[in-house]
């Protein structure tokens, strides 16, 4: 089914798992740390950054459906919730009483002085300390997540329902998000993000370290899934995905580990929401709707949906697409992406990195070991 | 030119004749070789480092021509393009012609983030024409304030907001709202009032503007109620508006929203020739989606009607319809927009440079006599002071101009009391 | 709110509102169904339903021009030709799109949902190119306009009523053909277990592209009805997809019954959550009390008990 080894790994191979994907990762790794920072000027870069945020999403995709047969269609959700949190302490930190003079309350973000708040709403109060802000991008999504897996998956709920499920609670939220404006920016989401304690995330050199931050986290997030996938907890998940009943009876819970696993990839987003805010510089509600949700899981699609690494990579390349065609012709885009969807789930189920495996990795492997047939096959992921 | 500058202005007078005669003559140009001088060096129009060459000058537009916003954007992408090139076929800017570069922002806020980076970064624009919704211009506002850009923004909006980089061409809140509801208070002896709105920031403050004014005049709001984006269900609401019966309903509804509202209260038996009805969110651009029918006999407060009867107007109709086709028709966000070029074009030559600096110090108080609304002129607060107007919607999806302002209406985007 | 209403008064907004709750019935019934036909029956989910219903609507909007030109003087007519058009046109691209493309995909049915997505994002694309960025307007036939007077106060606009008898024709049809006709029984087969139905002679691959085809249908047709009360545009199909998904799995996904009670109680509890707050809130706590009740009872409302 996948192409795991067949005996467990060595420890650092739980991280690292075959041959091929130590090759992928390392070429990842040098793409992102050497490669696009060297042939990109910071305007670039700084889009760039923005794609492998949206990576965070389709890596923590790769676990819960990839790995775990979970297909969550609200994976914005977990994005907007860790983005939100960062945005919170940025508003904070740039709306301070001298800056804000000329609002009729000084001292609280702009948007709740139109909404003619005259305090700070008790749930913002704990974001004017960075410590809380970053415990709260990870808890705060994966309490969601939690809340949510835990009542849907006791339930055995799985499948398409989960998938529409999720889809539902999106649309609830950004509702909710637009409706109340007053305490979250509605439509226009948190803007004018300007300082991280004092240092101004705008400037040329923060966007270079932003983006370096970014990549080492990406980095370390893919290694994390890795280590999941590879250790006992991820053959139970496959197990679990390809026969639930099965692993049921053979004595596990098998909602704990769903549960976990949805964690996790709630997690993963967050932290990718928390870094695109710290980039982009705002906070949208768009992202808590249900287009981005689903995109982000194309993303995953094309990347392969059995590969971290790829899913890093089909975040990049998808995005990278988007943004030329829509550039060059604006009025194709939708058709290059639609056509882009059909043709992936279609043809590559596995994506771009099932593509890698059947043909460009047996053929490498050759050429490293002069055509032994035994690396071939126990590289090949059947289906 | 018909554009009057304050003194020290360096234009002959014979090239204002011709400038002038162009622009009075209707907007049907003929293509006219730049007959501006020697242009000036381009060393001394652009400082800093503006994709200006010794013919050309690059400018942006920005618009939404995919996603669920292309509806609504599509008209000031054309009347964008229609006044650039006008404005080429008169000789340019400063003798160079204008070039753009059209970005999509697809309808999402990040992603317009990014292009007006692109266009501000990398193409060194001298100035953006671009934006509809306020969340997009929001999410740009910090890229144009931080690289200095200029945009001009054609849409009403909210208000609540001053930057030293936008150049605001449609009204802020208080121009629609004030003036419309002091004309049905005196012409209609409205009392009671119904205020509904789409559920985000520009219904939101607008309604609240609406409702201040309405208490300070000592009358009544009897209902306030919001929907999400997309809501396509009224049925609930007018049942409960034909509970209150409300002297006025007033209503800020957007987008597709609007034309299930407007077919709903017609199938409801609500005749909008006896309910009156004043929106602000519906220009003739949205008419053409609900249907003149659904719609015949509701008011609008706008600054701009196609159906304006002055000279501008109607070169400016006949040009505009020749560019993109008979049967189109023009909002007032559309018109707003064929605005921005034109005043950027006055306030470069006047300040003599492209230099984003230059441009903002020689805006104030630029005039424009040859909109297609009438006069505008800037504020120094950077929107534009102009009519507030109200029309009858007819049938065939136009409007009737029945009132407007005596005077032209001052840009308060801050206003005193109405917070 | 109902001080200083007469008792009368009082009465007829009720009755109207308890039509309002009806009409809005017939609506997620109508954008449910086919749904329900292809989502339920076949377990695929189809993410462009909302691009077949606006194709009905574009549909409607040219049988209307047509007519305008060559057949004025049966003008009134053309809406229940549009309805005609309408299906036959979801039916035929629903057809094309199974043989092309879903045929491949049943034993994946979360990628279905996948490849549905990229279908309704070409479609968009497709009508924004022929039809424009911008809202058409569909002109009504003045028969379907204005509202029944049942009394003074109580008036009942007239598309509704229209709505809500399209709806149980519809639905007539669809448990008719699904329970009484022959297709209905194989569809049914193919459901409860493809391997014997296939050995008792049904032609699987047959029903299926049948099935999606009138799920398609139905789709188109409920678009069709909905120019009547919403926007013809490019991306208007969006705005349902989320409110039929929904109705479907409150419903129980294999049950049309289900479909039908979840429908009527989504539709009454958000009707007569409206009138008491504002449209936004009772958007959000009809969406979370169907959320809650999932949680408690993921299979829906009803569940076709078969022995697996």
């Amino acid at each position: 089914m996948t192409s795991h080894p067949h005996v467990l790994p060595g420890r650092l191979a739980y991280f690292t798992g075959s041959r091929s994907e130590r090759g992928a990762l390392l070429a990842f790794a040098v793409l992102i740390l050497v490669l696009l920072p060297l042939g990109l000027d910071v305007f670039r870069l700084n889009i760039f950054g923005k794609y492998l945020t949206y990576a965070f999403v389709a890596v923590g995709l790769v676990l819960c459906w990839g790995l775990g047969g979970i297909l969550s269609l609200g994976q914005g959700v977990f994005f907007g919730l860790g983005g939100y949190c960062m945005a919170m302490f940025l508003k904070l930190e740039a709306s301070d009483p001298v800056s804000t003079a000329i609002q009729s309350t000084p001292g609280i973000p702009d948007f709740m002085d139109w909404n003619q708040l005259t305090a700070l709403p008790w749930f913002w109060e704990p974001f004017h300390s960075l410590a809380f802000t970053l415990v709260a991008v990870i808890v705060v999504p994966t309490v969601f997540a939690f809340v949510l897996g835990s009542a849907l998956f006791h339930r055995r709920v799985g499948g398409v329902y989960f998938a529409i499920i999720t889809q539902a609670v999106a649309s609830i939220l950004s509702i909710l998000i637009v409706g109340q404006q007053g305490l979250t920016g509605g439509l226009n989401g948190i803007t004018d993000l300007r300082t991280l304690l004092g240092w101004d995330i705008r400037s040329d050199a923060a966007k270079y370290v932003l983006y370096y931050v970014n990549a080492f986290l990406l980095l370390a997030v893919i290694l994390g899934g890795a280590y999941i996938r590879n250790c006992k907890l991820g053959r139970i998940l496959v197990g679990i995905r390809d026969q639930e009943d099965r692993v049921r009876f053979t004595g596990y819970n098998v909602a704990a580990f769903k549960t976990f696993i949805f964690c996790v990839a709630a997690a993963f987003s967050a932290i990718g929401g928390a870094m695109f805010t710290l980039q982009v510089g705002f906070m949208s509600p768009t992202f808590v709707g249900i287009v981005p949700s689903i995109e982000m899981v194309v993303f995953c699609a094309v990347g392969g949906r059995l590969s971290l690494v790829g899913a890093a990579v089909g975040t990049l390349v998808v995005n990278f697409a988007k943004t030329t065609f829509s550039e060059s012709f604006p009025e194709l885009w939708l058709f290059a992406m639609g056509a882009l969807f059909i043709g992936v789930v279609s043809a590559f189920p596995l994506g771009l990195a099932g593509l890698y495996e059947r043909h460009l990795a047996p053929r490498l492997s050759r050429w490293r070991q002069g055509g032994s047939a035994a690396a071939v096959l126990s590289s090949t992921p059947g289906e | 030119m018909t554009i009057r500058y304050s003194a020290g202005s360096r234009l002959t007078k014979a090239w204002k004749r011709f400038l002038g005669a162009a622009v009075i003559g209707g907007a049907a140009f003929t293509p006219i070789p730049a007959l501006a001088g020697p242009a000036l060096p381009t060393s001394q129009v652009n400082t800093t480092g503006l994709a200006v060459t010794d013919d050309t000058v690059t400018v942006g537009i920005m618009h939404s021509v995919t996603g669920t916003m292309a509806i609504s954007e599509t008209g000031s992408v054309q009347a964008e393009k229609l006044a650039i090139d006008q404005i080429n076929a008169m000789g340019g800017v400063l003798g160079r012609k204008i070039k753009f570069i059209q970005e999509d922002g697809a309808s999402d806020w990040p992603t317009f983030a990014e292009k007006s980076k692109k266009l501000l970064e990398k193409d060194k624009v001298a100035a953006v024409f671009g934006c509809w919704t306020s969340a997009s211009r929001k999410a740009v506002l910090p890229v144009f304030e931080k690289d200095n850009g200029l945009l001009y923004y054609p849409t009403f909006y909210e208000g609540l907001e001053e930057s030293p980089n936008v150049y605001y061409t449609g009204q802020e809140a208080t121009q629609q709202i004030l003036a419309g509801i002091d004309w049905v208070v005196k012409e209609k002896g409205a009392k009671t009032f119904y205020l509904l709105g789409s559920d985000y920031i520009w219904p939101r403050t607008s309604n609240k503007i609406a409702r201040k004014h309405i208490e300070k005049n000592g009358l009544k709001v009897v209902g306030e109620e919001y929907f999400p984006l997309g809501h396509t269900q009224f049925n609930s609401v007018i049942n409960k508006i034909k509970l209150k019966k409300p002297d006025v309903i007033y209503a800020i509804i957007v987008g597709g929203s609007n034309v299930a509202f407007y077919k709903q209260l017609k199938a409801a038996g609500i005749d909008l020739n006896k309910q009156t009805l004043l929106t602000i969110s519906v220009t003739e651009d949205e008419i053409r989606g609900i249907g003149g029918e659904n719609i015949v006999g509701a008011y609008a407060a706008m600054k701009y009607f196609q159906s304006l009867d002055n000279p501008n107007n109607k070169a400016f109709v006949k040009a505009f319809k020749d560019k993109w086709g008979q049967d189109i028709v023009i909002g007032d966000v559309t018109q707003a927009a064929y605005l921005g070029a034109w005043l950027w074009k006055a306030a470069v030559e006047k300040a003599q440079s492209f230099d984003v600096d230059k441009v903002r110090a020689a805006s104030t108080g630029i005039e424009l006599t040859t909109a297609p609304e009438g006069y505008v002129r800037i504020h120094k607060n950077h929107h534009l002071w102009s009519k507030t107007r109200i029309g009858r919607a007819r049938a065939d999806g136009q409007y009737d101009v029945i009132y407007e302002t005596k005077d032209l209406m001052e840009p308060d985007p801050f206003p005193k009391g109405y917070q | 709110m109902f001080d200083g209403y007469t008792a009368s008064e009082l009465v007829s907004i009720f009755v109207m509102q308890g039509f309002a709750g009806l009409i809005l019935f017939s609506v997620f019934l109508l954008m449910a169904l086919g749904l329900a036909i292809i989502f339920g029956q076949m377990g695929v989910i189809n993410m462009a339903h909302g691009e077949f219903m606006i194709l009905g609507a574009y549909m409607t909007y040219l049988t209307s021009h047509v007519f305008k030109g060559a057949f004025p003087g049966i003008y009134g007519a053309y809406f229940l030709v549009a309805i005609v058009v309408a299906a036959l046109a979801g039916a035929a691209l629903g057809w094309l799109l199974e043989w092309a493309l879903i045929r491949h995909l049943y034993h994946r049915p979360l990628d279905t949902l996948l490849a549905t997505w990229g279908v309704s994002m070409i479609l968009q694309q497709i009508y924004r190119s022929i039809f424009g960025a911008r809202e058409v307007g569909v002109e009504l036939p003045d028969w379907l306009m204005g509202a029944f007077h049942l009394s003074d106060t109580i008036e009942l606009p007239v598309n509704g009523v229209f709505v809500f008898a399209l709806t149980a024709a519809i639905s007539t049809i669809i448990l008719f053909m699904m329970f009484r006709s022959r297709w209905g029984l194989q569809v049914r087969a193919v459901v409860q277990n493809r391997p014997m139905a296939g050995a008792a002679g049904i032609n699987g691959t047959r029903v299926d592209r049948m099935t999606f085809a009138l799920g398609c249908g139905v789709a188109s047709i409920a678009g069709a009805a909905f120019t009547m009360i919403g926007s013809t545009g490019p991306t208007a199909g969006q705005l349902y997809i989320v409110d039929t998904f929904l109705v479907v799995v409150f419903g129980g996904a294999q049950s049309l019954f289900g479909t039908i009670a979840s429908a009527f109680s989504i539709s009454q509890s958000q009707s007569s959550l409206e009138f008491f707050m504002s449209g936004s809130m009772a958007k959000v706590f009809t969406l979370l009390t169907v959320v809650g009740i999932l949680l408690l009872r993921p299979q829906g409302l009803f569940v076709l008990k078969m022995r697996k």
